[in-house]
């Protein structure tokens, strides 16, 4: 029990922020149970008049005294509803709110680590079963509570030893609700797991699908579905054996005391220990209380799955941001020049797995600098650590001279622009994922970034131009489209720092150079203008195109995480390494484009 | 949302007549079941509404007896004239009822849920089934996480209906008959109170439903906006992140996080309201009986017992109605599945076996391509009147550029997709008037994606044929090279694979493919190699494996190994849709053509490190 109440206690800063409403709920919620259980006493004062003697102004009197009760529980019961299920809704609000957040601080590695699916599982189903832990699970708890001690201080008073009796059933209630609740819910555990097998099983046959009709397996596949299918029914008879049985036997156990009512009461108002009202009375408090019996089984379980969820929660919102500022930030560092240096840098995701390898490298600022090398040669890696994505070791990188854990985290990245291998856009427009770095920014500042990024002539042929919706629900771009898309979104920002990993691979190479050379434009412009604090862009190409490279400052090739040449274009092709035979292999490549 | 997920989402209506009866098609064949649960829900709603008629018959015989009218009931007359005696006699058969009653209602729910499981395992089983001969066009088309979802989640909606729903409607109902019965024979007057109650009942859930609805649906909009955001950013955080975005992203999701809590409210006030409202009402009724009921015993032409019966079945009578309700949310999302369901069910197969299939002459082994067009959409060509032979026995290599059009040319000639003009022929006889297992199991096939499945290395192995006796598996892993990898682990064969073989390497998994093509001892081979990067050691044990593969074979092999196609008796060279080239190794590099190209371009490098690396022992 204690690690669930360690679990439960994450919950109290929440629960502590709508104190006010949790206390005047739960206030509202003793009123209306004791409102409620005067119901049946007012009847039970009734029939006790109507087997003695009564006025039929008396009579008028308990039947509207009995409407006002149950007018007052009405609202009573109105508000508690609205009080406690909203707080739980915002308590949901809250935590998902809180999740983002979380999640905003969290770095790449954490995203590499952790699939999409859990994250998702843990914001959607989890919190969902939170929600029900604070909403009906605390409401009808404290309801059950309240109703069950209310009840029987009511009944012990009218009679005691009648009370005793009748409660008879209660603990078998309680024990066949936990033997049961128990068992159903292993059982129904295991047919949730036969259940994603079942799933797993027939998308495992469709992603298959060539190879099981190429091998004509289809039979056998239908044959070993069909085990499947068999067990699966099977376990959910045997969980039916035991779920039909639980509802039938708690209505066989509260009948049970609806007949010791009758048995016993019976003979107490022969006996004239009790009155004839007491006994009716005895008839609706056992209506009463079936409700809270029935409930406790059902709300132990939404606890039990509440607090395994909300441990989940918490683990992810316990998750350090490994990427931070510090009490050694230097906030006054705001602007960046662009200087870039690399010094003795080895990183690894993780440790024995080294990406890089004693990296040593100075890029002056201005400067434009291509990274070449095979796939997983670390040059992505090499790219994400200098907007911080991923954490270099400290004092391996420079910028303009200072480490770049000096800099405040946002100032850094504000300008440092990075178009990554793989373009992700967001479900709007195209305006807003262009200007998504620089939400304020105008019209012709957009138009101006897609001019650059060689996108003019696309958004001219969109019906809808810059509002054109993409992604999931708008239109679907090529390649191309979404890589210049991205560019845009970078160039826009005016970054000090421009990263291109890969950026145009999707762009045939004639649009490439004519982008890349509106770059160069745009920086030389740049330089014209003295309002702009750097004068020069410093641009870091990531590229297996010699053409996009090719007029670098200077081309580093990154082998196995080690930079194994570097120089100009003239001066690598000259030595006859990697680079010039990724030169060769790339001018037949361009050879054979051209045949059709 | 997309339109996909709308698709999920959309709530017709609760009853359509056309689907309910095909859906009853699937219980028809439990007919005697379903009739014996609803007598067991008819005899169990008797047990139900017993109680408060006992105590009537206890209060007005022994309690406080009375002489008024409906006081004397049939059941009073037999009993005990002593009071303690009756009691017990009353109590006695409350018993019964209650024990009648436990059992009855398990039968009703385990033999509806029987028939339920029974039922729905026939319909996924048609569905599975139905998957199984579907053309390969159709998956193009259809997520395979969609299909996924009709098999299971819809199929237990459905299942939800028939077990819980179906009989269930009935019990509620017939209790509902039953307390209006008795209370109506008690005193029809003080009966019509609770009646009255009826419509008013009905005018509140009406309006609770309209204004649920609406919020319901907000929720599901805001929930599925919610979730793509979600979604999209943790997708896309590193962007969020590079572009200092934070704020603005959570302000965003602030807001749409928003909506979703506003829906709630609104739902939540809905359900604030109603649920008091009903009981106002059912005490409203209680309240008036007592009146109306309490004057009558005070004029004493009505029992205290029979007014204290009907105040009991007025409170029990609400319980019913609203269950009612549940089970209309029930229909109407079993309404929705099984609409899908049976779209699924009625798509068409459009490629199947013809009904007199010829039958290949066994032997020869010739592959014949003759004027074959093929396009996936409309008149977008992949092959464009594409005519070649490949001689019985001979191994042909086809290459070319990504998009070429060279998987097509496999996919066609095991029959995945028909060609739309030419045709396939295998030793002169068309493809199409082949049985399709009986054109596929002449293959050997290994696919470009080394697809392997949940099992062990054997299973994949065996693949073609379970019987496969262990030596066999065995020699096909040793022809392939792929013993020496399987000996060094410590369950060798029976060495389990989980989720597409993700514990091995891609070589591994393709020489594992490899044995699967070879343990068929097929005529004919079909080879799709992948281009993936392999090591050294594994490219070599690869090299030696094709070679055993294609001899005495008739073979097509999309060709990225300069070994493979210096091997090949002809090379196809395909580019976009057309055979350009074709000849041997040696007669192609002459023409200096696209294929000279294409060798220096792919094969310069592997044939640099493949001469440098050690030669294996054989």
């Amino acid at each position: 029990m204690t690690p669930t109440f360690s679990i439960l206690a994450s919950l109290l800063p929440y629960l502590r922020r709508y104190r006010r409403p949790l206390l005047l709920g739960l206030a509202i919620l003793v009123v209306n149970v004791v409102v409620f259980t005067s119901i049946p006493y007012i009847l039970k004062l009734a029939i006790d008049a109507l087997s003695t003697t009564i006025t039929p102004h008396r009579l008028l009197g308990f039947a509207g005294l009995l409407l006002l009760a149950v007018l007052l529980r009405g609202v009573l019961q109105y508000f508690q509803r609205l009080i406690l299920i909203n707080v739980s809704r915002k308590i949901e609000y809250d935590l998902r709110n809180d999740i983002l957040e979380r999640l905003e601080q969290l770095s790449l590695s954490f995203f590499q680590r952790t699939r999409t699916g859990d994250i998702m599982a843990r914001a959607t189903n989890d919190l969902n079963a939170v929600r029900n832990m604070v909403g009906p699970g605390l409401m009808y708890s404290a309801y059950a509570l309240v109703l069950f001690l209310s009840v029987l201080a009511i009944l012990f008073r009218i009679d005691a030893q009648l009370t005793l009796l009748v409660f008879l059933p209660a603990p078998f209630v309680s024990l066949a609700v936990q033997w049961f609740g128990k068992r159903i819910h292993e059982r129904f555990e295991r047919i949730q797991s036969m259940f994603s097998s079942l799933a797993t099983r027939v998308e495992e046959n469709l992603a298959g699908l060539r190879v099981i009709r190429a091998y004509a397996r289809e039979e056998r596949e239908i044959a070993s579905f069909d085990e499947l299918n068999r067990d699966y029914v099977r376990r959910n008879l045997r969980l039916v054996l035991l779920s039909g049985a639980f509802d039938p036997m708690l209505q066989l156990l509260l009948g049970l005391a609806f007949v010791l009512v009758l048995w016993f009461g019976g003979r107490a108002v022969l006996a004239h220990r009790i009155s004839l009202g007491s006994f009716v009375a005895f008839n609706a408090y056992m209506m009463q209380m079936s409700f809270p019996m029935v409930a406790m089984g059902w709300v132990i379980n939404l606890v039990q799955r509440g607090s395994a969820s909300l441990a989940r929660i918490q683990e992810l919102l316990d998750e350090v941001p490994a990427i931070a500022d510090t009490p050694d930030t230097d906030p006054s560092l705001t602007t960046v020049v662009g200087e870039i240096e690399f010094r003795g840098l080895s990183f690894a995701y993780l440790p024995g797995q080294p990406i890089l390898a004693d990296i040593n490298l100075r890029i002056p600022a201005g400067a434009t600098v291509a990274l070449v090398g095979p796939t997983g040669s670390g040059k992505t890696t090499l790219a994400t650590l200098i907007p911080r994505l991923c954490e270099a070791p400290p004092g391996t990188v420079l910028i303009d001279g200072r480490p770049i854990r000096d800099f405040p985290l946002a100032a850094l990245r504000h300008h440092i622009g990075l178009v990554p291998q793989e373009t992700f856009l967001f479900s709007d427009t195209l305006q807003a994922n262009i200007a998504f770095g620089r939400p304020d920014a105008g019209a012709d500042a957009v138009t101006e970034a897609a001019d650059i990024a060689g996108l003019s002539s696309d958004v001219a042929d969109f019906p809808e131009g810059f509002q054109t919706r993409v992604g999931e629900r708008g239109l679907t771009l090529s390649g191309g489209q979404k890589q210049r898309t991205a560019l845009a979104r970078a160039v826009l920002r005016n970054p000090s720092i421009l990263i291109l990993d890969d950026a145009l691979a999707s762009v045939d190479t004639v649009t490439e150079e004519r982008i890349l050379q509106r770059l160069l434009e745009n920086r030389e412009r740049d330089r014209r203008r003295p309002d702009i604090l750097q004068p020069r862009r410093t641009t870091l190409l990531i590229s297996h195109r010699v053409s996009t490279i090719r007029n670098a400052d200077l081309i580093v090739v990154l082998d196995r995480g080690q930079i194994a040449e570097q120089g100009t274009h003239a001066e690598l092709i000259g030595r006859g390494g990697l680079y010039a035979e990724l030169y060769e292999k790339q001018l037949l490549e361009e050879e054979l484009q051209r045949v059709d | 949302m997309s339109s996909a997920q709308q698709d999920e989402e959309v709530l017709g209506k609760a009853y359509d007549g056309r689907l309910m009866r095909r859906l009853l098609h699937y219980v028809k064949p439990y007919k005697w079941q379903v009739a014996f649960a609803t007598l067991t829900a008819l005899l169990h709603s008797f047990t139900q509404v017993v109680g408060p008629y006992l105590n009537q018959v206890a209060i007005d015989r022994y309690l406080f007896p009375s002489r008024a009218g409906g006081a004397n009931s049939l059941l009073g007359r037999h009993l005990a004239p002593d009071a303690t005696h009756g009691i017990t006699q009353i109590g006695v058969i409350y018993i019964a009822m209650l024990l009648l009653g436990f059992v009855l209602d398990f039968a009703q729910t385990y033999s509806m849920q029987w028939v339920g499981q029974q039922s729905m395992y026939q319909l996924r089983r048609e569905l599975f089934h139905h998957l199984q001969r579907l053309q390969l066009s159709f998956f193009d088309h259809n997520p395979v996480g969609r299909l996924v979802t009709r098999v299971t989640n819809d199929v237990e909606a459905l299942n939800e209906m028939i077990a819980n729903a179906l009989v269930a409607f009935f019990d509620d109902s017939f209790v509902l008959v039953l307390i209006i019965v008795i209370m109506v024979r008690f005193n029809w007057k003080l009966s019509l109170i609770t009646l009255a109650m009826l419509p008013l009942i009905a005018v509140a859930t009406a309006l609770f439903r309209r204004a649920v609805r609406d919020s319901y649906r907000r929720i599901r909009v805001a929930l599925a906006r919610i979730n793509s955001f979600l979604q999209e950013h943790v997708s896309g955080m590193s962007v969020v992140q590079v572009f200092n975005r934070e704020q603005r992203a959570y302000e965003e999701f602030q807001a749409i996080n928003r909506v979703h809590l506003d829906a709630w409210s609104d739902a939540i006030f809905a359900h604030a309201v109603y649920y008091p409202v009903i009981e106002i009402l059912a005490t409203l009724a209680v309240a008036l009986i007592l009146w109306y009921g309490g004057l009558k015993v005070m004029h004493g032409t009505l029992s205290l017992g029979i007014v204290v019966a009907t105040i009991q079945y007025a409170q029990r009578f609400f319980r019913p109605i609203q269950d009612l309700g549940e089970k209309y949310n029930t229909l109407q999302s079993a309404m929705a599945s099984s609409e899908r369901i049976f779209k699924l069910l009625d798509t068409p197969i459009t490629l199947q076996s013809p009904a007199q299939p010829h039958s290949l002459p066994v032997g020869l082994g010739r592959i014949e391509f003759d004027h074959v067009w093929f396009a996936y959409r409309d008149q977008d060509w992949i092959l464009k009147d594409v005519s070649f032979t490949v001689a019985a026995g001979s191994t042909c290599a086809i290459v070319g550029h990504t998009g070429a059009g060279k998987t097509t040319l496999i996919s066609l000639l095991l029959r995945f997709y028909d060609v739309q003009r030419g045709r396939i022929m295998i030793d002169g006889v068309d493809i199409r008037t082949l049985e399709l297992t009986e054109l596929r199991r002449r293959f050997g096939v290994v696919l470009q994606d080394p697809y392997l499945f949940t099992g062990t290395i054997a299973s994949n192995i065996r693949l073609s044929d379970p019987a496969l006796p262990d030596v066999d598996v065995a020699r096909a892993a040793e022809e392939v090279n792929l013993a020496d990898f399987v000996d060094r682990l410590p369950e060798r064969y029976d060495t389990p694979l989980r989720e597409r073989g993700t514990s091995l390497s891609t070589g591994q998994k393709q020489l594992v493919s490899f044995a699967r093509a070879l343990a068929a001892n097929p005529p004919f081979l079909i080879l799709d190699e992948a281009t993936s990067s392999v090591d050294t050691e594994t490219e070599l044990h690869i090299r030696d494996a094709l070679h055993k593969l294609t001899t005495g074979r008739t073979g097509i092999i999309i060709a990225h190994r300069l070994s493979t196609i210096q091997r090949a008796d002809v090379i196809l060279v395909m580019h976009k849709g057309v055979v350009r080239e074709r000849g041997s190794h040696q007669q192609l590099l002459q023409q200096r053509g696209i294929y000279w190209k294409l060798y220096r371009l792919q094969y310069k490098d592997q044939e640099l490190s493949l001469e440098s690396a050690p030669q294996p022992a054989m």
